[in-house]
This record gives C-alpha cells, structure tokens and sequence, in this order.
C-alpha cells in the first residue's frame, strides 16, 4: 500500500493508504480528525473543505496519495492552542450560524478562505454567491453570510497586527 | 452575570464543540474490532428475485459473510412495523402488507435491500455488494399517484387490490353538500404538493454491536428518537428485550423528519453483529440517501369553497390522494390524515368541511413525515385557495381573509374537523406583518419593477398549525400505536448544580443552551450549571423524541413538572432547617425564604443538605434532591402566522428572485429570541426551496431522476434572501410554560406565500395557479402562452 506524508495542523503526519483512498477519509479514517465530515458523494456539499497550503480545498476531490508534503489545516486546528477560538469561529458562534452542526467545519474553512482572498471585503449578495459550494440545510444561510461579514474586520484587524508584530 | 433564564439570546454552548470539529456524529464512532456493512440494492423499481448469486462475492478479499432476505426469513425476524394504523370510511383497516429489513420474493422501489455484506473495510464491503450477481425478472412498475391510481395498474403488493393502502374521510359531507347548493360562487383549485428529498447534511449511519458474554446490544444511530427505536426494533422487528438493547442517538446532523423512522439497515447492522460476532458498521452515502431516506408531501389534491357573495366561506371540500411508496413507513398514514386533513380549517371560521384522502403505494421510496408533516400540504391548499376565492369575488386578498378570521376572543375554538384551537391572534400577526413588509407600498414598487421590465409580486399566507401532537388518549383513538407523553428526569447534585435527562433530542434545535436557560430560570441556577442530556436510552427515562416541534411544548413541560417537585420538596427542607412550616416557605430566584422574613436559605444549601442529610426531617422525607416526571399533554398546541413575500420574475428567462420575505409567527411564550429566529429561518429557507427549486423526480418505469446534489435542486446562499422575522406570543392554555413550539413554522407558513406572489406577479397572464417548485421553465412556459393573447385583447 502506498504511504503518504504530509503536515496536518502543524504536525508531520505519515499513514499507510490505498490508492483510491480520498483525502478526506485519510484525515477522518487514518488521522482520527472526525471533525472534517462527508455530506455527499459528488463533491457539492461542502461539508469536506479544509485549507491545502493555504487555499480551501474540497477534500474528497483529491487522492489522499496527492497530499504527499503537502501542509493540511483542519478544522480541528484553527482555535488557539488555549483553546481560544478563531474570529470566523467565534463569529459563527456570535451569530447563530449553525445549528446541527453538520456543515459547519466546512463553511467556516470555505469562509476563512474567502476573507483571506478577497482582503477588499464583499457585499453580502457577493459572500452569498461565493458561498456556492458549501450547502447548510438548517440554517438558511441568512445568519452564516452575517457571521463572515462580521469576520472580515476582525481577520484583517488580526492579520494587520501580525504583520506589525 | 447578566439575565439568562428564559426569553435571553444566550449564546448556544453546543457551538464550541460543533465549531472546532469535536462533536461526535455516528460515523465519527469507530469500535474496537470493527467491520463495516455494505447493501447490494435493486436497481429496477419493481421486479420478481429468481436469484442471488453471492458466491463470487464471498471469495473477494475481506469478505467476512453475506446475508439475504432468506437469512431473516429463516429466523422469523419481524418486518418493519408501522406506527398508525388509519380505517378506511367503511372502518376496514388500511392495508398493511408486510415490510421486511430484507427483500423477500419481490423488489419494489429502486433502492430496496437485496442483500447486506459484512467485510474487514467499507471499500471491501461496497466492491463486494456490486459483484453479487442478481437474477431479476423485471415486472412494469407504477412510478406515481396517476399510474397506481389507474384502472388494470401493476400491483406493489400482490394481495392489495387498487394499489389502495386506505380511503378516509373526515367531516359531514351532508353539511358541506348543503352549503354548495346555496353558495353564491364556488372557487375551485387542482393542485400538487411536490415529492421532495429531506436531505439532512449528515447521512444516516448505523452501528450494531454485540456483547456475547452480557447478551447486550447496543445500536448507535442517526436517529431523533432513540426509544421508539428501541420499542419497535427490540419489541417487534429482532425480539430483544428492551433492557439488553441500548440504542445512542449522539449528536445528529439535522432530521427533519427523515431521522423519525425505523430503518431497516439499523436492524440489519444490530442483527448481524451478534451474527459476525463484531460491531458492524454502516454510514450512507449521499446517492444512497436519495433512494432510501423516506421522501416527503407528494400529495394531489382537488378543493372546492363554497362562499357566499360578501367574501364568507360557507363549506370546504378536499380530495386528496397521497402516495405512500413502497411500504408503509413508521409514521406515513397519520401524515395526510390527521396531521393535515383536521388543519383544513385554517385560521377561518368555514363552519362545514368534508376531506377525503386515498393513500396508494407505488414503486418509489416510502414517503412519510417531513418537516411540517401533513400541515405544509394542508396550509398550502387552503392558502392558495383563498386566493383563488378572492379573485373569483373581485375580492382583496387581505379583506377576504379579515372577513374569515377566527376572532382573537372566539378562543377556545372548535373546528368542523375534530382540534379545539386554544388561543391566537391572526389579526395581530397579520398587522404586523403588513406593516414590516410594507404591504401597502407595493403598488409603488410593481410600477418601478414594470418600469425596469419586471413582473413584481406580492403574496400572504395566514396559516395555523398543530404542534406537539397530543393527548395520547385521543392520537390513541385514532390510530397512534405509541404514547405522546414526554419525560424528564431533573438531577440535582450535593452542590446544587444540575443534570437534566429529557426524552426529547437534539439535532440542531440547540435544546442544550434553551433547556439549560429553562432551569435557570426555574430554579435560579446559572446556566452554566445545568447540563442538558439526551440521545442514550440506557441513561434517559423512556422519551418519545423530537418531531412535530414538540420538544418544548411537551419535554419542556415534563421538566417544570419535575422542577416543581424539586421546589417541593425542596421547601419542607428549607422549612425544617428554619424552623418554618413547609406552607410559609416561598422560592424564587434560587432562595426558599420563610415568607415574611429575611431569613433564607440558598438552593444549593437544599441541595447539600438533601444529600448530606445530618440534620434533615429523615422520618418523613427521603434523602437526595431528584425527580422524574412524565407530562401527557392536554391538547396540541397552535401556532400561526402571517407569512409575505415579494419576487420579481425576470419575463425574459422566467428566474423568480425572492426580493423580500417577511415572517411573523405566534409562537407563544420565546425562550430563546434568537434560536428562535434561527429555526423560522430555516424553516422558511425549506418552504421556499419547495416553492421555487425541489421536486423528487421518477420516469414512467420507476428510475430516479434526481438522485444526487448534482440533479435535486437544494436551496444555496444565493437562492436566498434575507429573511425578516417577528413574533407574536399569545400563549398557549394548557401547558404551563405557555409555549406552542417553532421548529416547522417557517415550512408551514411560507410555499404558499411564494405561490401567491408569483402568481400574482403573472396576473396579467391569465394563470390563476402555478405547481411548485416555480421553476424558470415552468414560468417561461406561461409568460409565453400569456403573451400572444395580452397581446390580442
């Protein structure tokens, strides 16, 4: 069986893999990292997105065998190591923006990654737009587009600070 | 600390969990010598096994063993049971034929079970269950109402003549046929409630495991109600006593209905485990899901009102056909009947009213509850009716309903088809919801819109439903096979802090933070010392679940019935320690207080005390602080509303865009405001994805079109607008809390508001009625019928 290495979270990780083994069942089923979920079988629900070097990926659209040396965040390792969570966490909390919870690892990894990308900031038309690959069947999104809009000056206030520091 | 018991936007303390990837879903369960479960399905939607070839198969690597429907067969293991037996008019009992967890002889819906394999990994199962070799003779199938409903149709089931699963009726036909014959303008209206896919984010999972050295099972599942899995899946599908059979719902990814049932690959898995003699493990897939999660609605229905020329509704009547699937599911007869056909009075005072409902099979997946269950279907036939009253009249469509409503003071009302609503006020949600959505401007607006070349519409639902289905007594009498009581168990600790066992579950309701907000302010704890459990039948009292919206309205009134006896008892101690008589002892804001006097004791102080008992009035009470009780409600409860919304329809591609929508739902008492606005959100967010975007879709030979994300339209951001909520709260009269529940609301109240403003919006075309979902085809179609003949006149 093939073997791949990569980094998950900060941590080198190495596990034995099938050759069609998806990289989302190597995080859930190899790693123990359960908080990654599968909601589909056709890459359209999201609900598997996790940051590939740095950019939000759908993780059951590679091979786990494609994420060799590759650097893996989950969202298992967003929140400080206190425990203190993330600004797209915590904003999602403030606002209500999950109820089952189901989707929610996704939506908060595809969001980070639109902050991230688009520092501009976004109308809520476009943030509801760009949110076309994460469905959430609970909530009716009006609460998770109030979340991400409320994110984007805490990210940039962060990131700001970073590049003081 | 600042205010946190009840009517607070306490911020939910499941979310730390859910947002940092710990919560802990079925298939996030992995048990020590685990093997995994794979069903080989039939791919044809009706059709005779001649046989199953499962020897190739059992070579393959990992394969540990394979079973078939004879397997179960041969150990008399029971079908799947129903939960409501519902009587025809001639009071013969519906059809029940039988529901095995294995198909047995015949296959009939693509998706049914053929055959379960047991392997080392999930990939070994799967590539295993696809290289058993089925021999099928494939039989014509009847793949909706219309084709069951047809003279000389296939039969589902060989002894079940018709197709026909039961003809019901309810109401006086003789009093509705006199109203017609005097009626000034009868209004008329044929229409479908579009078959939709529940499609919860998490699929279903299941794990079974066997302890051979105790003989206990235990069954972790994605289930809303673990005790009735636990009754008809160890009582009547694999005869396991109920005390070796512990069944675990943990956190579940959304219902919606679809978790209420019992499905067959749960008991497969539980009894196969004892079979392999390992846990044995199965998680759906999403294409999985769509042809074996029961399926919602699917209702055709004709309804005629008969008025008088002032606008008054003088009688209703209803016929509906209601397709069943291919079994009966646990709940499926009580969805069309008692949970829709008892709501056709509305919000109006229609003194007469006769409904008759034909249920069917068909060779498609069962169909049973689904958020709203009975009341959507119900609420947007009267709801689009009236509409087509007011047009018929040259009528206002706010006036005719003004004209009907139940006056706020007519309470406690009795309706024509068996429920006594308790309480409402349909004139103040109504006022209020014209006033927030600005109802009186919109001429303004349609003129803008047509100026820019767009169709504007406005359209207004008035609706009521019935929540918390109830007593159990009556839903008994009418065919209920279980109990609708709900339980609690209130714990508290020597140090005061609390453990709340209810019966309901949670799967996105956030019933950890609102329940926890309910001790608190029952019993003046904070709410970070309250923990909330449920999900485990081998740690919560026997509990019903979570369905209906019932989980407040009857679990919420289980625990204060239980907290009161904890304030009791809690004031004899109080009494004894100060020396008071148990009569002057009064209790609020966590004190017991000798009335009168500033002498008081604290709540965790009892509790110490109760549990530490060194000076306690030991000869007449017992030690310890924690009570159980069971409420069996008095009545369903009522909420209601006023839903509006605004679209615009762009002429050229027929796209309906939802400009604003506006909800506001009489409630009752709130507990928590902003879980509150949370659930009649995506409620709404449902209703308008019925409207506009879903529809389960089969072929003439039973396939299934829209069998994945990629071909069933689920509502995305964008199809979305922002979604303005209000509440009223008159309160409900019978429970002590006052509450009347708001889990479906918003999937209740709104397809027909959406209906409503697209037709209006398509006035001008001659269309009085348009099928969900509304899609751009559908609309397209009309405006360009419409327009040659605008363009004649």
């Amino acid at each position: 069986m093939p073997q791949v290495t990569l980094m998950v979270n900060g941590k080198q990780a190495t596990a034995e893999v099938e050759a069609r083994t998806l990289l989302v069942e190597l995080l859930r089923e190899k790693l123990g990292l359960t908080g990654t979920h599968i909601g589909c079988d056709t890459s359209q629900c999201g609900a598997c997105v996790v940051h590939l070097n740095g950019r939000s990926i759908k993780s059951c659209s590679i091979l786990a065998v494609q994420a060799e040396g590759a650097d893996v965040l989950t969202i298992e390792g967003l929140a400080a190591p206190d425990g203190t969570l993330h600004p797209m966490q915590e904003m999602f909390r403030e606002h209500h923006a999950l109820q089952c919870g189901f989707c929610t690892p996704g939506m908060v990894m595809s969001a980070i990654d639109l902050v991230q990308t688009h520092p501009e900031g976004m109308s809520e038309t476009e943030i509801r737009e760009s949110l076309d690959g994460n469905i959430c069947r609970c909530t009716g999104y009006h609460n998770i587009v109030k979340a991400i809009a409320a994110a984007w000056p805490l990210m940039q206030g962060e990131s700001a600070q970073a590049a003081a520091e | 600390m600042g205010h946190e018991g009840i009517g607070a936007s306490v911020k939910r303390r499941e979310d730390y969990r859910f947002l940092s990837g710990r919560g802990r879903y079925t298939d996030d369960i992995n048990r020590p010598r685990q093997t995994h479960a794979a069903f080989r399905r039939s791919d044809v939607a009706h059709g005779r096994i001649r046989g199953i070839g499962t020897e190739a198969a059992k070579a393959m690597p990992g394969v540990i063993a394979i079973f078939t429907g004879a397997d179960f067969a041969a150990e008399a293991i029971g079908g799947l049971p129903c939960g409501w037996q519902v009587h025809s008019k001639d009071g013969s009992p519906m059809a029940e034929p039988a529901h095995p967890v294995l198909a047995q002889g015949k296959l009939r819906f693509v998706g049914d079970a053929v055959a379960m394999v047991i392997a080392e990994t999930r990939e070994q199962a799967r590539d295993a269950a696809e290289a058993i070799e089925l021999d099928i003779e494939a039989l014509p199938a009847v793949a909706d109402l219309r084709a069951a409903m047809a003279e000389g149709a296939p039969l589902v089931h060989d002894d079940v003549p018709g197709n026909l699963c039961f003809d019901w009726h309810i109401g006086d036909a003789a009093a509705v046929d006199a109203a017609f014959s005097g009626a000034h303008r009868v209004a008329k209206i044929d229409l479908v409630n579009n078959r939709l896919v529940p499609n919860a984010m998490e699929p279903r999972a299941a794990i079974g495991e066997f302890d051979r050295a105790s003989g206990d099972y235990t069954l972790y599942t994605t289930s809303q109600n673990p005790h009735v899995i636990r009754l008809l899946m160890g009582a009547f599908v694999l005869h396991i006593p109920e005390h070796k059979l512990r069944v675990v719902a943990p956190d579940v990814g959304g219902g919606f209905g679809s978790k209420i049932f019992h499905y067959a690959e749960e008991a497969a898995v539980t009894w196969a485990s004892a079979k392999v003699n390992r846990p044995v493990k199965w998680t759906c897939e999403r294409g999985e899901a769509f042809i074996t999660d029961a399926h919602g609605r699917d209702h055709v229905s004709h309804a005629e009102l008969a008025l008088a020329e002032d606008g008054r509704f003088l009688a209703l009547r209803v016929k509906t056909a209601a397709n069943m699937g291919a079994y009966l599911s646990t709940f499926a007869p009580s969805v069309p009947t008692y949970l829709s056909a008892t709501l056709l009075a509305g919000v109006y005072t229609t003194p007469a009213i006769y409904a008759e409902v034909r249920a069917y099979f068909t060779n498609t997946v069962p169909v049973d509850a689904y958020r709203g269950a009975g009341r959507p279907e119900a609420t947007f036939l009267l709801e689009r009716l009236v509409d087509v009253a007011a047009r018929e009249l040259g009528m206002d469509r706010i006036a005719i309903r003004r004209r009907n409503f139940i006056p706020a003071d007519a309470y406690p009302y009795q309706t024509p088809v068996a429920l006594q609503y308790d309480s409402g006020n349909h004139e103040a949600t109504l006022a209020r919801g014209m006033e927030i959505a600005g109802w009186a401007g919109f001429e303004a607006r349609r003129a803008e819109a047509k100026a820019r070349g767009r169709l504007r519409g406005i359209g207004i639902s008035t609706y009521l439903e019935a929540c918390g289905i109830a007593p159990s007594k009556v839903a008994g009498a009418l065919g209920a096979r279980a109990g609708l009581y709900e339980v609690a168990n209130i714990r508290v600790h020597p140090t005061g802090s609390v453990t709340v066992f209810t019966g309901t579950h949670s799967h996105g309701q956030s019933h950890e933070t609102t329940f926890a907000q309910l001790v608190s302010e029952q019993l003046g704890v904070p709410v970070d010392q309250v923990e909330v459990v449920h999900g485990d039948t081998a740690r919560i009292p026997f509990g019903m679940g979570t369905y209906g919206s019932r989980s407040l309205a009857v679990g919420g009134s289980a625990m204060v019935k239980a907290m009161d006896k904890i304030i009791s008892k809690g004031k004899k101690i109080a009494a004894h320690l100060m020396e008071a008589s148990a009569e002057d002892i009064e209790f609020a804001d966590g004190k017991f207080t000798v009335a009168g006097t500033d002498k008081s004791k604290a709540f965790a102080e009892i509790a110490l005390t109760a549990y530490v008992p060194h000076n306690y009035p030991i000869e007449e009470l017992e030690p310890g602080l924690e009570e159980t009780a069971f409420y069996d409600p008095k009545n369903f409860t009522f909420p209601g509303g006023c839903h509006i919304c605004e679209v615009e329809i762009d002429p050229e591609t027929g796209l309906v865009a939802i400009i604003g929508f506006t909800a506001v739902d009489d409630i009752g008492r709130v507990i928590n405001p902003m879980v509150v606005e949370g659930q009649v959100q995506g409620g709404i967010a449902q209703g308008i994805g019925q409207a506009l975007l879903e529809q389960a879709v089969y072929d003439e030979a039973g396939q299934f079109l829209s069998g994945s994300l990629m071909d069933y339209a689920m509502p995305h951001a964008d199809d979305l607008p922002d979604i303005v909520v209000g509440t009223e709260s008159t309160l409900c009269t019978h429970n002590p809390l006052g509450v009347k529940g708001v889990g479906e609301v918003g999937a209740i109240g709104s397809p027909p508001a959406v209906i409503n403003a697209v037709v209006d919006a398509l006035r001008d075309y001659g269309v009085t009625h348009v099928d969900m979902p509304a899609t751009p085809q559908k609309i397209w179609r009309i405006i360009q019928a419409g327009a040659p003949r605008m363009a004649a006149e």
